[in-house]
């Protein structure tokens, strides 16, 4: 008991001391469930990921994938029936699965921020925005005067660029992108260190979304802020990350540099993807057609849950599920074309 | 008739080819509600939302027009406009040669067995009480009344089979719910086509499915225009679809087209400010195409209360004071292409020699 208080105070008081690069949080063998009618249904599926100091993180994946609960686990924010079954959740040097609720609840918001996708839904209509900024501040850091709070409000939004006088305003005052940014203040009210945004950008027009892009790519160089970005827009993905995670019937299918992940992708799944997105700077160009749709996570396919869909489909594959492992330097893949097959009176059958 | 032809010429040089679809100064204003003291302090003036405001384009039999432009922008509206599903406040919705306003009721419910509309959620369209092949056949009852319910079973069938959904006696008592949101789309094009329409409405048809299934979504749709020499007004907001189906383009911003002309021809060569700034926001998937273009500032304006002459003036790069924010652009055609247009005055205005980037 001593030692899971001494490492929570840790969380609280303790200074960021991490370098660019070095992993600010780290997800180990993490598994989400939803309990129905029919059994448990896994929606996150044995997922470690390291998530570094000051990259923006893409996290790609149809719906369904579980791309959304994984964001939400790693803020411990799955609600009943769901649950996080297995793993663990590394954020400066504490599991934040072995915290209490009361100490979780200071690291939310105030060292890992959110952003969804429709930020009227995350304001209270009824709220200016400066209290919004104001409360948020003021709860985390109590000898923070309510002067001092509205100050930083202020600033904070004149950085986002809004008018610094519209902190009196209303959220419904505000349009999409406006919205988008107040969220965005509200995670770096407190310096959170890192962000998960999902789908920021995905109730926005097209300009809109490349400004609060923009945004994104600023903030995280002059703030130091990591970004993990979860979105279905592969388009998004390759414009701002620098690393992304595809992820496939709550599984991760691929990790790599963006330019790896897509100039000599690995999965399968990915490389249809790849082909099926519409890409405006391509010519004559036709669009992949991908067999079939992603699995309902009550039925996934045994093996590799893409075997039903996957062109390069091997004996191997409906029978086994595939390691995700390291094929190259920062290039992870879960595939059986990269990957030794099993030997063994099962795999002989074939 | 040689009237109309030199209009329909000059607002977007399609000239007088076959045209399945011409629209004439089409305005859709809509009324905005106030309070009723708010009413009373302002003596029954009423303000409007100009969302579509004087429109004019042509739709050629066999072409899909795209019509893209972000939220706001009017573009569905015209979908409906086009459909007669909303009444034109002015101007002209012509469906192969017949002005829609002048139909009576009955007469108005006939011409529209040669039009159908195909709207993003099919969920929303489709009755969740009905089953597949019910909802299919439903169009079949009410317009083509001398079928025998074999002769509709047969023809669902066939249309079952012709969107993809293998084997279609499999699908035929299926209800909405127990099939894919794919499928359910394609179910939505199917019951489309069981009237043998000449024109589908198809407003953000793909935009709710997933990645993998929109691209098998878009090829349907294809091969399903050339299989029923089908024509398309393809509504969407995202630019980089509408290069895999539509021969033309037309881009709008508040509630106006401000340039249309063959989707090489816009998109290789953009006339409009607008245009290009929009092209320049979409996301490409390919990180060595990372977007260095500058973006405009701020977003749509309020179109109860739309800047004065060219509406994009305020967030426009190239905008000369004392002109853009003071004379209303027409749709001009460009040099190269007489079917290529534009409403700017700096790159086919009278205002050309003020254009900083001229060359």
């Amino acid at each position: 008991m001593i030692e899971e208080a001494a490492a929570d105070e840790r969380i609280i008081l303790g200074e960021p001391s991490l370098k660019a690069g070095e992993v600010l949080y780290s997800l180990r063998d993490v598994s989400v469930e939803y309990g129905t009618r029919v059994g448990p249904v896994a929606a996150v599926d044995h997922v470690s990921l390291d998530i570094r100091k000051g990259e923006i993180l893409g996290l790609v994946g149809e719906s369904g994938c579980g791309k959304s609960t994984l964001g939400k686990a790693m803020l411990r924010m799955i609600a009943r029936p769901g649950k996080i079954s297995t793993g663990e959740l590394w954020f400066d040097g504490v599991d934040l699965l072995k915290i209490s609720e009361k100490n979780m609840r200071q690291i939310r918001g105030a060292r890992l921020g959110m952003v969804f996708q429709d930020p009227m839904t995350s304001l209270n209509p009824l709220s200016k925005i400066v209290d919004h900024l104001t409360e948020t501040i003021m709860t985390h850091e109590s000898s923070v005067s309510e002067a001092a709070a509205r100050d930083r409000a202020a600033q904070l939004i004149g950085r986002l660029g809004l008018r610094e006088e519209r902190i009196d305003d209303y959220p419904h005052q505000f349009s999409g992108g406006m919205r988008q940014r107040i969220m965005i203040a509200l995670a770096l009210a407190l310096r959170a260190d890192l962000v998960i945004a999902d789908e920021p950008t995905t109730a926005l027009d097209v300009i809109v979304e490349a400004q609060f892009l923009d945004l994104l790519r600023e903030l995280r160089d002059e703030f130091d802020l990591t970004i993990v970005l979860i979105t279905h827009n592969i388009g998004v993905v390759a414009e701002v990350a620098d690393r992304v995670a595809v992820m496939y019937a709550g599984r991760l299918a691929e990790l790599a540099s963006v330019n790896d992940l897509f100039l000599d992708t690995k999965h399968p799944y990915g490389q249809g993807l790849l082909r099926a997105v519409p890409n405006i700077e391509l010519d004559g160009a036709e669009l992949y057609q991908m067999e079939g749709a992603p699995p309902n996570l009550l039925h996934t396919p045994t093996g590799c849950a893409f075997h039903p869909r996957c062109p390069a489909v091997m004996p191997v594959c409906s029978q086994h599920q595939p390691a995700f492992a390291s094929i190259g330097r920062d290039h992870y893949t879960a595939c059986w074309l990269y990957e030794d097959h099993p030997t063994g009176p099962e795999a002989h059958d074939e | 008739m040689n009237d109309s032809r030199s209009a329909r010429e000059f607002h977007d040089g399609q000239g007088e080819q076959d045209c399945l679809v011409e629209v004439t100064g089409l305005k859709k204003w809509f009324p905005v509600q106030k309070g009723f003291i708010a009413n009373l302090l302002s003596r029954g003036h009423v303000d409007y939302v100009k969302a579509v405001d004087n429109v004019s384009f042509t739709i050629k039999r066999g072409e899909v027009l795209g019509l893209a432009g972000e939220s706001g922008s009017g573009k569905s509206t015209i979908g409906r406009l086009v459909l007669r599903l909303l009444d034109v406040t002015e101007g002209q919705v012509k469906i192969d040669g017949v002005d829609l306003g002048t139909l009576k009721r009955e007469d108005l419910r006939k011409a529209r067995s040669k039009m159908q509309v195909v709207f993003q959620d099919p969920l929303a369209s489709l009755n969740p009480r009905m089953t597949v092949g019910q909802a299919i056949e439903h169009p079949a009852q009410i317009h083509m009344p001398d079928t025998t319910p074999e002769e509709r079973k047969q023809l669902v069938l066939e249309l079952l089979e012709a969107v993809g959904m293998a084997p279609p006696e499999f699908f035929y008592d299926k209800y909405p719910h127990q099939v894919s949101g794919g499928q359910r789309q394609r179910i939505v094009l199917a019951r489309a086509l069981i009237t043998r329409p000449e024109l589908i409405v198809a407003d953000e048809p793909i935009a709710s499915a997933d990645v993998s299934v929109q691209a098998l979504l878009l090829e349907l749709m294809i091969k399903l225009k050339n299989e029923f020499d089908l024509t398309y007004l393809f509504i969407t907001h995202d630019l980089a679809t509408t290069k895999y189906i539509c021969d033309r383009i037309a881009i709008m911003y508040l509630g106006k087209i401000v340039e249309i002309g063959a989707l090489d021809e816009v998109f290789n060569s953009p006339l409009h400010p607008y245009t290009r700034s929009l092209l320049a926001a979409v996301p490409v998937p390919d990180p060595r195409h990372r977007r260095t273009e500058p973006l405009p500032q701020g977003e749509i304006p309020n179109p109860i209360n739309p800047p004065a002459g060219c509406h994009f003036h305020p967030r426009c790069p190239i905008a000369v004071e004392g002109v853009c924010d003071v004379e209303d652009p027409d749709m001009e055609s460009s040099v190269a292409s007489k079917e290529h247009l534009a409403a700017c005055h700096l790159r086919t205005g009278k205002y050309q020699h003020l254009d900083p980037k001229r060359t």
